[in-house]
């Protein structure tokens, strides 16, 4: 399909917004294809893919409206290439639905999600992180899904690519979390420096007749028929049997749903990624994605100037949350602080993880980011109560 | 030269695994099934590269009884999933099959931009003026005075005509047939298919179970003679102001035009930037 050789990619550096690693990250993951609709503060995406799609041979195209975005993304990646969307809280509301479908089909695709102010239309120029659990419980029913939240320009771009190789490979919607800060700073971006798994589909082979289009393999993944290679298949986001056919026979739909629900626990070795700064000796860890795990950083290093033993543990892979790093992250630490642009979201994950220790939430819902002083103080605050 | 296609046995196109079918007896989507089966087979469209993609009810479950690739996609938004199939593989044949609120009440909004933009779709919506699938609730098709089991006393809703919605929306290629007619749906069908931009066609088909049985309009035979007449009965357009409807409705190629293929419009315009 679209496997982009990317063997002789030269390092570059550009300044680039969030936005813009987003787009180049999509291209040079071997992204051809785009829809989506205009939304504050995501919108320089779909403005920059209008201009490198067409010219690398993809195409873009402006929808009606999020919903349509969404299942025309669904049916390109059904039509065998990598596609990619992008939209901020109230459209992703929109998207819900045709995510799920993504999901329960096992479609490929990858769909950004810049966080803005809510509920509602909010506070559309604004930052927030209170997207966390739409992007993971947005859709209706059990379903499994990759959500990754950078936290800079470059990683925006390397995620970008991660994440067409983990839809790819696993089959599966992944969403790309981060807030209207990163989305819309520019910064430096290496490009190319990180090598691409350069994931392509696993592609239906072998005799057309014995064929069942949802008969997985061991990794629990099933090889995707593509249209014209005359499988001659049934795609459907009814319950289905192996067969791709619609099933209410409660067997057949306990076991493949149960195989649905499971699957990404065989990739959990490529999927999980995240940060752990100073995490060893710390007493107080802080947890934190996106522009306020940036602040936290500082923050570590004006707590531990001070004397106080604090870290960091950054979630990059969001959904499945990395809990076996986390643990191993705070195996010393007394308490958590979880800082985060919600009224506590993450928080409430970490004291699902954590139960046996003090989890303190740092919640901001004013529509600015929270500063290095903030989390330094409150995580200053809980050394030296523990 | 045109050739004679050969002998067309329907069957031959259907996935026995998914026999017996699931419609009603009476319903009229056998019949559209059938033209639609049999004018893709007289123009000898090859099925490994045909995508048929449906939506939600009664109609949307025909796309699992084609041998084909069959998408069966989510409520309303079929034509939104064959643009963006349509599109990545412009080397597919992909035909939408809708129904009535399918493609008019929750999928309204994509019917008009699919009209509007021309890309190369053949989109099949069968009429039957009723949510079938869900019990016979009021459509956005449903005759004014019709009983349904959310109209019980009568819609007062002005019903859609959707050619006429096509037409100004700028479809490439509209037209109606009933099923009453199936060689001339059929013709319909292989004309919609042939055009080079967007088709749309609406089939007027009945449904006996649901609909005919609550506003007593006989058994299917009956109904089905009566297309075109009473099914719709003057009476009930008189009485109300149709923004759309002023005589019966019309059957046959409605509207013809030459407007550009969307795709292939997209793809001289990339073409022509790369140059540069």
């Amino acid at each position: 399909m679209n496997a982009i050789d990317r063997s002789h990619a030269k390092p570059a550096a550009k300044l680039l917004s969030g936005n813009a690693a987003c787009a180049q990250g999509a291209l040079d993951a071997g992204c051809t294809f785009f829809a989506g609709y205009p939304i504050t503060p995501s919108s320089e995406i779909a403005e920059r893919l209008s201009v490198l799609l067409p010219k690398a041979g993809g195409v873009f195209i402006q929808m009606e409206d999020e919903i349509a975005a969404m299942a025309a993304v669904v049916g390109a990646s059904m039509g065998g290439v990598k596609a990619l969307t992008a939209t901020s809280g109230p459209g992703f509301s929109l998207k819900q639905e045709n995510i799920g479908y993504a999901a329960g089909a096992e479609i490929p695709c990858v769909v950004v999600n810049v966080m803005r102010g809510g509920p509602s239309t909010g506070m559309p120029t604004r930052p927030s992180q209170a997207d966390i659990y739409q992007t993971r419980y947005g859709s209706h029913g059990d379903y499994p899904i990759i959500v990754l939240a950078p936290a800079s320009a470059r990683e925006i771009y390397d995620e970008t690519i991660r994440a067409f190789d983990l839809a790819e490979i696993c089959r599966t919607p992944v969403i790309l979390l981060y807030d209207q800060v990163i989305a819309q700073s520019s910064e430096t971006v290496a490009l190319g420096g990180r090598a691409p798994v350069h994931a392509t589909r696993k592609w239906a082979s072998g005799p057309r007749e014995s064929y069942k289009p949802y008969a997985a393999d061991a990794d629990g993944v099933p090889p995707m028929p593509r249209p014209g290679d005359g499988y001659r298949t049934h795609t459907t986001g009814l319950t289905h049997s192996e067969s791709g056919f619609p099933s209410q026979d409660p067997e057949t739909v306990t076991r493949n749903l149960g195989r649905l629900y499971a699957k990404l626990d065989h990739f959990r070795d490529l999927i999980d990624s995240y940060e752990a700064v100073r995490c060893e000796d710390a007493e107080v860890v802080i947890v934190a994605i996106g522009i306020s795990a940036r602040a936290a950083r500082r923050a570590v290093d004006a707590c531990r100037a001070e004397g106080h033993k604090v870290g960091l543990f950054r979630p990059i892979t969001l959904w499945p949350f990395p809990e076996i790093a986390l643990r191993e992250a705070t195996q010393h630490a007394k308490a958590i602080l979880v800082p985060e642009l919600n009224i506590g979201q993450l928080r409430l994950e970490i004291e699902r993880q954590l139960r046996d220790r003090r989890v303190e939430g740092l919640h901001l819902i004013s529509g600015e980011p929270i500063t290095p002083a903030q989390i330094a103080a409150a995580a200053t605050k809980l050394a030296t109560e523990v | 030269m045109f050739r004679e296609a050969p002998h067309f046995d329907v069957r031959d196109y259907l996935r026995k695994e998914m026999m017996p079918h699931f419609l009603c007896p009476g319903c009229g989507h056998g019949m559209a099934l059938r033209a639609l089966l049999w004018a893709l087979h007289e123009l000898k469209i090859d099925r490994d590269k045909l995508a048929v993609v449906s939506g939600i009810g009664c109609a949307g479950r025909l796309s699992a009884y084609i041998d084909a690739n069959t998408f069966h996609t989510t409520h309303g938004r079929p034509l939104a999933y064959a643009t963006g199939l349509a599109l990545a593989r412009p080397d597919l044949h992909v035909v939408v099959i809708t129904g009535d609120g399918d493609c008019l009440a929750i999928g309204g909004n994509h019917l008009i931009h699919a009209c509007r933009r021309n890309l190369k779709l053949t989109c099949l919506m069968l009429n039957n003026e009723i949510y079938g699938m869900t019990g016979g609730q009021v459509s956005p098709t449903t005759s004014e005075t019709r009983l349904t089991t959310t109209t019980p006393h009568g819609n007062t809703e002005p019903n859609f005509d959707a050619c006429a919605l096509a037409i100004a929306a700028g479809a490439g290629f509209v037209g109606r047939e009933v099923t009453r007619h199936v060689p001339k749906m059929k013709e319909l069908i292989k004309h919609g298919l042939q055009h080079p931009g967007f088709a749309f066609i609406e089939v007027l088909s009945d449904c006996t179970e649901v609909y005919g049985r609550k506003n007593d309009m006989g058994s299917s035979s009956e109904m089905v003679m009566r297309q075109k007449s009473e099914m719709r009965p003057s009476a009930y357009r008189d009485s109300v102001d149709e923004p759309f409807r002023s005589t019966d409705l019309p059957t046959g190629v409605l509207a013809r035009n030459a407007r550009p293929e969307y795709g292939a419009a997209l793809r001289a315009a990339a073409a022509a930037r790369a140059a540069k």
